[in-house]
């Protein structure tokens, strides 16, 4: 059980990235892969500004503000400079890996003793106390911790579908809809997508401060395949749904990040080797990608 | 007022894919005056428009517009005065957005988009009554995203969206091309019902002898890049499509005789 209230934890922390790569991904049309070295980049600048004895929300914001300048980077590199944009994601990847490691100044950074945005949390109950929850056995901190985490995922959510609905933000949706279109009704469309990924990165370097605090160590690996994961997160939440409108988007891929955790643990509780995780990650993707055209070709033979 | 003075644009100069799009426009248009501009494939009366929209840099000449010089401006910055409608149907309008999205977008053309609602209620009732006016049926289909409509139901959205904001300028790109005759038709009457009602300073290029005839207080032909005619007034009233042809037809003449006599200059100095 303590498994399970794990896993929806990571799920919940995990889709404040699903939402960062519904930005980019969906929204912008834009395949951001900035992703992998931003999401380390919030873990690291949290974990070496809470070392140095920061408050928990200062180096919260920190990190979603070095995430901004990430994706902002992305977005220049983009625009400016005209670099495909796969390309500019994988620059500012490689580069932010290096940037990770002077943050941190080495390669893993523990949070020991120091006071995470989660520590209130977890001391509005006692460390060994548990309680039976249809008869699992369960800990009330880390129900605690879950419902904390649901609720700042929750009102992320929100604020990300009311942004969506201001004049900026439908400019946003336009831009990755129809260029064109949106120029021709006055917009500038590359710093359109340059705030857009500034914004996506923004959230996902919050997912990475997060996950930092919440497992209580910083590494400049934890951010590989993180970009996988998101689109991964987001193709769930769009088979969830069944919709293209944002709004229900937004809880769809909520619902289908902690659901992609909770398979995962399920697949490692059934023996697979966690070696094999981000292939399993890749080829679910890949498997996702191709379904939905293969379908049609069979749809179309089956009738013809 | 747009004020056009000599413009000038080569795409891929130097290369064997050189095209000497623009040799020299001069064009100026009263407020308020309605061009129609014609020619053949390649003779750039589309680039012409392109060209006062900013979709490129030009090589020489410059383009003001209400007094202002926008020669130098970005696209996105010029479309705060101007108002476009593309002759493919589905550039005007973004697909996967609602009608009423799609149209609250246009109503801040040029406008700071910052954190405010992007439809509010009383906008919201406000593009229901235009939308009503143009007598589509879509009033009730505000919800729908805009990617479902027919080619011609977008065309004519685009068209209101562009005249939202009233443009001091009006663009149309052969805006009926991609359309079925039908469509066309409608379009065509919801243009000449905007212009009329707006006043708008227009800059329309068409394939249509039908429609050069008929719109417009005005009429440029471009040939190789240059006005080869202007009709203005009476003349341009009096015009009808088989005159156009005629004039078309001269101009082909005009250009084999310089061919052949070329090819004759080549084959006896050369």
């Amino acid at each position: 059980m303590a498994l399970l209230v794990g896993s929806f934890t990571i799920g919940a922390i995990l889709a404040l990235l699903a939402l960062g790569v519904l930005i980019s991904f969906r929204v912008l049309a834009f395949r951001d892969l900035t992703v992998d070295g931003s999401l380390t980049l919030g873990g690291a600048v949290t974990a070496a500004l809470l070392v140095k004895g920061a408050h928990p929300v200062v180096a919260t914001c920190a990190a979603i503000l070095a995430g901004m300048a990430a994706g902002a980077t992305t977005g220049i590199l983009h625009t400016k400079c005209k670099i495909n944009g796969l390309l500019a994601g994988i620059l500012v990847m490689t580069a932010l890996y290096s940037v990770n490691l002077h943050v941190m100044g080495k390669s893993n950074v523990p949070l020991l003793a120091e006071k995470t945005i989660l520590s209130p949390v977890r001391e509005l109950a006692s460390e060994d106390a548990s309680t039976a929850i249809l008869g699992w056995e369960v800990q009330p901190q880390e129900l605690l911790v879950l419902a904390f985490t649901l609720l700042a995922v929750a009102a992320v959510g929100l604020v990300v579908h009311l942004f969506f609905r201001t004049n900026i933000g439908l400019a946003m949706r336009a831009t990755g809809d129809n260029p064109q279109m949106i120029c021709a009704q006055g917009v500038d469309v590359g710093w359109m997508i340059t705030l857009g990924l500034a914004l996506a990165n923004g959230l996902v370097a919050l997912a990475g401060a997060f996950l930092v605090q919440y497992q209580g160590f910083a590494d400049v690996q934890m951010g590989i395949g993180m970009v996988v994961l998101g689109f991964a997160s987001v193709i769930i939440g769009e088979t969830l749904v069944g919709s293209r409108q944002l709004g229900l988007l937004i809880t769809g891929v909520v619902m289908g990040s902690i659901l992609f955790r909770l398979l995962v643990a399920i697949a490692l509780r059934w023996g697979l080797n966690p070696n094999d995780l981000k292939l399993a990650t890749a080829a679910f993707v890949l498997i996702a990608l191709v379904l939905p055209d293969l379908a049609g070709v069979l749809r179309k033979r089956w009738k013809g | 007022m747009l004020e056009v003075q000599g413009i000038c644009k080569t795409f891929y100069p130097g290369t064997p894919n050189e095209v000497r799009a623009l040799q020299g426009v001069d064009l100026t248009i009263e407020e308020g005056s309605v061009v129609v501009v014609i020619g053949m494939n390649g003779s750039g009366k589309s680039t012409l428009l392109n060209a006062v929209a900013g979709t490129f840099p030009l090589d020489r000449g410059t383009i003001r517009l209400s007094g202002r010089d926008m020669t130098r401006w970005p696209e996105h910055r010029r479309a705060a005065l101007i108002g476009r409608v593309f002759q493919n149907p589905f550039s005007g309008t973004a697909p996967t957005m609602t009608i009423a999205e799609n149209l609250a977008l246009a109503a801040q053309r040029g406008r700071w988009r910052g954190l405010g609602r992007g439809l509010g209620s009383r906008l919201r009732s406000e593009l229901r009554e235009r939308v009503r006016h143009m007598d589509l049926g879509l009033e009730d289909r505000l919800d729908n995203p805009i990617g479902t409509l027919s080619g011609g139901q977008r065309q004519s959205l685009t068209l209101l969206m562009s005249a939202l904001v009233k443009p001091d300028l009006l663009l149309l790109d052969e805006h009926t091309a991609a359309l079925d005759p039908r469509s066309a038709d409608q379009v065509i009457r919801l243009t000449e019902e905007i212009l009329r009602e707006h006043r708008l300073t227009t800059l329309m290029v068409t394939h249509s002898m039908h429609q050069a005839a008929h719109l417009g207080d005005r009429l440029i032909m471009m040939v190789r890049g240059r006005v080869l005619h202007d009709f203005r007034g009476a003349e341009k009233q009096r015009l009808r499509p088989e005159d156009l042809l005629a004039r078309f037809d001269d101009v082909r003449r005009a250009e084999q005789l310089d061919e052949s006599a070329a090819e004759m200059l080549r084959t006896m100095y050369v």
